[in-house]
């Protein structure tokens, strides 16, 4: 039977539907399943909002406190008393370390990891690509301190050729003077960082890679691009974006990098002309190194110090959007 | 300018599996050939040797002769992506770089090939959009993506992509399948005009298509799943769709079977 006819058959209702019913009839039907799915996306949603909420918060609220105390300008000061009376600390020292070990560290990672994952996906045989990217994710599962500890008393030593030729042909830059010191310098932390981040943005460079479409390929291919232009044409552009925003996480991980800059600089509250001598210091290292014997002053301080690495990542994150977005009208995706 | 292609023995592999066997055929200049046969007959793949498009594919592998008038396509010391830059092709799904413009979309093969002028550059875009039949619907927004186009018109962007390095041969692969019928009257139009210049090989599913654009057709045939693909035979278009030599080729033309 038809339900048309169903209806039309069966007796009037004896009061009309409220109008919640009614709403609820124009809806649908929704069953427990789609309502308790719902429930939890959208709980999950919330949650992450408010975890960011409360961690900003938090960070402000005692990052006021400092603030207000420091007789001295937070932001351009080179010194950290915050027990001295009257309270002096800045974060000059620290953004200027933490920004260019990062980008000494993306600088040397970006290239590469870019390099090996086109290596993986469009040249090496099967063979070869899978345990090599086997390899490489292993790489990520090193802990930071095992780190910390290789570049400390392998990697550092090491450099120390490396350090002498710098100086010797680019010493006359200023930035790559070498004063002869022990090699424990942003330098150092940048090429560690640079291992460290390399694993992260070769794997999510290798995925996209991996997913250039063929056919477009293959139009680069018919029109006599060699391997390497085929890449140029049709791979690269694909994957831009996604190179991007592979290179924005090994980013967020140098910024925040904590126990392996600790352990490998030998930190001091100055900056340095010459990126080769030791000294220097970065938001987490000097929040590790200081926060476990501070008082309740030093504690405000350093997470005054936190906050401002946090207002770094998002800008940096931010940054990155933009530039996915400024070209999303060429994007590979549109294919 | 267009070239004539004789081909004689070949097969081509994918690993161990044969998948089409012992072919031989001449395709004239400045004339539109057409395959036919059944799905998994092999004609793509015999498209795809022609410009050495099929060894690209993990465990392709070809045996024989293609003669590009008096050149061997397989001779040794023939560089694959040379061949490529004489025999151009088109493809089945409509494939415009999408990071690039339209612009930059034609003129991609020419920046392969050496360095030109911007001027120079321009006018052979130009022309070739024109040859393509596109020019007045993009000279507007030339510097637009490709992938802002309809299917049709970015079909024919990759027409005019392969045509403006001016290729010996044009290799077309059921280059309408994925398109509406006016879009297909198009390019077959298109098909019409660019027989002047080039030697075109075109591969169809559609019977009328065949019949409607192409000077010769070769219908290929394979005798079970699992089996090469084979050249069953080629001749004057209107001698296939009329009186074929081969009781198979008017059984598929008319649509009987086995």
């Amino acid at each position: 039977m038809d339900i048309s006819t169903k209806k039309s058959d069966a007796p009037p209702p004896v009061s009309p539907p409220s109008e919640t019913e009614q709403k609820r009839a124009a809806r649908g039907v929704t069953r427990p399943g789609d309502r308790v799915f719902l429930g939890l996306s959208r709980g999950s949603g919330i949650f992450l909002l408010v975890i960011m909420a409360a961690i900003a918060a938090f960070l402000t609220y005692r990052s006021v406190i400092a603030i207000s105390k420091d007789e001295s300008n937070f932001l351009t000061t080179f010194e950290w008393n915050p027990t001295a009376v009257p309270p002096s600390f800045g974060i000059a020292v620290l953004v200027y370390g933490t920004v260019i070990s990062s980008i000494i560290a993306m600088v040397i990672a970006v290239p590469i990891a870019v390099g090996i994952a086109l290596f993986i996906t469009h040249y090496a045989p099967r063979r070869l690509g899978g345990p090599l990217s086997y390899v490489i994710d292993l790489l990520a599962a090193v802990p930071s301190i095992v780190y910390g500890l290789w570049g400390a008393l392998v990697l550092a030593p090491q450099l120390i050729g490396l350090f002498g030729w710098l100086d010797d042909y680019f010493g006359w830059t200023g930035i790559l003077d070498w004063q002869g010191g022990a090699p424990r310098s942003l330098f150092t932390v940048g090429i560690l960082l640079a291992i460290m981040i390399l694993p992260i943005i070769t794997s999510v460079s290798r995925e996209v890679f991996r997913q250039a479409p063929q056919m477009h390929q293959e139009a680069a291919l018919a029109l006599g691009a060699t391997r390497w232009e085929v890449i140029r044409m049709s791979v690269l552009p694909f994957g831009r974006s996604g190179v991007i925003s592979a290179s924005m996480l090994g980013l967020g991980r140098a910024l925040g990098e904590t126990m392996a800059v600790a352990t490998v600089l030998s930190p001091s509250f100055e900056i340095n002309a010459s990126l080769l001598d030791p000294g220097g210091g970065t938001f987490a290292q000097n929040i590790a190194s200081k926060f476990s014997e501070a008082s309740e002053m030093g504690r405000d301080a350093l997470i005054a110090s936190g906050l401002v690495l946090f207002v770094i990542t998002l800008l940096v994150n931010g940054g990155a959007r933009m530039i996915i977005a400024r070209r999303a009208e060429y994007s590979g995706a549109n294919a | 300018m267009a070239k004539r292609i004789d081909v004689s023995g070949l097969s081509a592999y994918y690993s161990s599996f044969r998948a089409i066997e012992d072919i031989s055929m001449a395709i004239e200049p400045r004339s539109v050939t057409a395959f036919i046969g059944p799905s998994g007959c092999g004609k793509s793949t015999f498209l795809r040797t022609l410009n050495r498009m099929h060894e690209v594919t993990p465990g392709g592998r070809v045996e024989g002769k293609v003669m590009l008038d008096d050149e061997n396509l397989y001779g040794a010391g023939i560089d694959p992506v040379s061949v490529r830059r004489e025999v151009g092709m088109v493809f089945q799904r409509p494939n415009p770089f999408p990071t690039m413009s339209v612009f930059d979309n034609v003129a991609a093969g020419l920046r392969l090939n050496g360095s030109y002028k911007k001027s120079e550059l321009g006018d052979i875009v130009e022309k070739s959009l024109k040859g393509a039949n596109l020019w007045n619907e993009v000279k507007d927004r030339l510097n637009k993506p490709g992938s802002g186009l309809s299917g049709g018109q970015q079909q024919r962007l990759c027409i005019a992509r392969a045509i403006a390095v001016e290729p010996k041969v044009l290799l077309m692969d059921e280059p309408c399948s994925a398109l509406d019928p006016i879009s297909t009257l198009a390019i077959e139009d298109l098909i019409g005009e660019l027989k002047e210049r080039f030697t075109i090989v075109i591969v169809t599913h559609n019977m009328q298509q065949a019949a409607r654009v192409s000077d010769r057709t070769a219908f290929f045939n394979l005798s079970a799943v699992g089996q090469p693909g084979k050249l069953i035979e080629i001749d004057d278009t209107e001698r296939i769709f009329s009186n074929p030599s081969v009781q198979a080729t008017e059984d598929y033309i008319s649509g009987r079977f086995g």
